[in-house]
């Protein structure tokens, strides 16, 4: 855990110049996205492996080609 | 195109991934075999889904040693390297290579559903159509695309690097993180397997490997023929981003039989195409450009933007049948100009395009959402199931992205094998009479009639074999004997 609360702290937005551009805000195609992104959100958070830290953690393959 | 996926057993007992592999696969070939039954009560065996293996075992939760099946749609399916994997099987244009991909996707899917039953209490099966486990350990999804021998292969090297390094715009599935050495401070990247290629040119698929993969094995005719395989692209889901990796090169591969690029007076050559690679994988924004080995600077945007202008040349002045026809020709040229203004003008307007920009966008979303730092376990597990080929787990399908595909025409292609290359004599053949063939390889099929020693049909040319080639002398055979009769073999 504590290693989750050590990046937590660097994480909030600072401005970054790699991220992909968002959507316009205030433009109709632009709410209408946003709406849907949220609807999407909802759903991952119901299917979304529980322990994501052991769902994480066990999945180990062996390299291929 | 050869996918590898990524395989698990979750819920007690040691990870054995060769044994589940090979369970999975086994699971599919039995529940082929059981509708088969099923069916012949119907009275209509001809048409159905029938599997054929090599060894047929009946008990996939015993079986352990390599399982090696060949399906009715003219696919392999088999385990190589502790994974699953699913060669599908020839085709003539892009749009048939996605959709024998796709129905990939669906076999995997099937034989999770039946490999479940299997399984001890607790345990769950996953399959997952990626690249990589997050931990440095990559697996394939291949390319392989029939070129002329006569090419010289330097030639093939200068020329289709740039476009393998700058196609990953589009092609990348997204990763959360990076796995090469000195990228940790990567939050997000374009692609699953630019971190894993360390040279320019090389005959390794599994340590060291390179951009231009030199394995010379046809398996066709060889004085005519090469297979380039391509190994460094990514296992797309999105139908629009497999389609344009498969047409692009196979069009960029045109233009360098024909020395397109030469006649044009073009080269773009990179003055560092590994670490390019990386770079192009590592740019989000798109926008920074590359050192091109004339000492240009170009952005892999750029650099596509001129492949595309002298692709739609050739299309002009040569035509689209070195790639399967005007029809599929013109819609990659079309979807790869829609692709690129989309990618130039604001990455995340590709969304339901792109698996990269699908996935950044869940996982950006996500994160905001929750207050999450990039490192957050929670990330990676989304990235991971993105690719779960079991609908109900998979954040693919639930990105809203755009198909190409019918779920109908998948579904046949689970069974059906495509008209247009040899596969379609194969795929016949082991629909009508799997008890009389004792092996298919891509280039041959080996009948066993009984008393008689085993008769070997080779298939050296890809583009025969086809259903017009031969779909008049199958209704005419009703036996194998009858078959190898008139074709005198």
């Amino acid at each position: 855990m504590a290693e989750r609360e050590q990046i937590k702290k660097q994480a909030p937005s600072r401005s970054e110049p790699e991220q992909v551009e968002e959507v316009p805000a205030g433009s109709k195609r632009g709410e209408e996205l946003k709406a849907e992104l949220d609807d999407l959100l909802d759903e991952i958070d119901e299917v979304l492996e529980d322990n994501a830290e052991e769902f994480v953690k066990s999945y180990v393959q062996k390299g291929g080609q | 195109m050869e996918t590898e996926y990524g395989i698990i057993v979750r819920g007690g007992g040691e990870p054995n991934p060769i044994a589940a592999s090979s369970a999975l696969i086994n699971a599919y070939v039995a529940s082929l075999a059981r509708r088969i039954e099923w069916d012949f009560q119907d009275e209509s065996p001809a048409r159905d889904a029938r599997g054929f293996v090599r060894e047929v075992q009946m008990a996939p939760e015993i079986e352990t040693h390599l399982v090696n099946a060949v399906l009715t749609n003219g696919a392999r399916y088999y385990v190589d390297h502790a994974h699953p994997e699913y060669s599908g099987p020839e085709c003539s244009n892009a749009r048939e290579a996605v959709l024998y991909d796709k129905a990939g996707e669906a076999v995997l899917a099937r034989s999770v559903e039946a490999a479940a039953r299997l399984l001890g209490p607790g345990q769950q099966i996953s399959v997952y159509k990626n690249n990589s486990d997050g931990k440095g350990n990559s697996y394939g999804a291949h390319e392989n695309y029939l070129m002329d021998r006569a090419v010289p292969f330097s030639r093939v090297v200068q020329h289709a690097i740039p476009h393998f390094v700058t196609r990953q715009i589009y092609t990348g599935a997204g990763k959360v993180g990076a796995e090469a050495a000195g990228a940790e401070g990567v939050e997000f990247q374009l692609t699953q397997r630019a971190d894993f290629f360390e040279e320019e040119v090389g005959l390794e698929t599994t340590l060291k490997r390179p951009i231009v993969n030199t394995r010379d094995e046809p398996h066709c005719d060889a004085q005519k023929y090469r297979r380039l395989h391509v190994i460094l692209g990514d296992a797309n889901l999105s139908e629009t981003a497999n389609f344009l990796k498969v047409g692009t090169t196979a069009l960029v591969l045109a233009m360098i039989e024909d020395d397109w690029f030469a006649v044009h007076g073009r080269d773009y050559s990179l003055a560092h195409p590994v670490a390019a690679m990386r770079q192009v994988s590592y740019d989000l924004s798109l926008r920074r450009p590359l050192a091109m080995a004339d000492g240009r600077q170009m952005t892999a945007l750029a650099v596509q933007w001129e492949h595309l202008e002298l692709a739609t040349k050739y299309a002009d002045d040569i035509g689209l049948g070195p790639v399967g026809g005007d029809e599929v020709g013109r819609d990659v040229l079309r979807c790869w100009e829609e692709v690129l203004s989309g990618l130039e003008s604001d990455p995340a307007s590709m969304a339901t395009k792109l698996d990269w920009v699908a996935k950044h966008r869940m996982v950006t979303g996500y994160r905001e959402r929750h207050g999450l730092g990039w490192r957050d376990p929670r990330l990676f597990a989304m990235d991971l199931q993105y690719h779960d080929v079991r609908p109900e787990r998979s954040l693919y399908t639930r990105a809203g992205m755009e198909r190409l595909l019918s779920d109908e025409e998948v579904q046949r292609a689970v069974t059906e094998p495509p008209t247009t290359t040899r596969a379609y004599f194969r795929g016949r053949c082991l629909q009508r009479w799997p008890q009389a063939i004792a092996a298919a390889n891509w280039d041959s099929l080996v009948f066993d009639l009984g008393g008689d020693p085993l008769r070997r049909v080779p298939m050296m040319e890809p583009l025969r074999g086809t259903a017009a080639h031969v779909d008049e002398l199958l209704a005419r055979c009703s036996t194998p004997a009858q078959l190898l009769e008139m074709l005198g073999s």
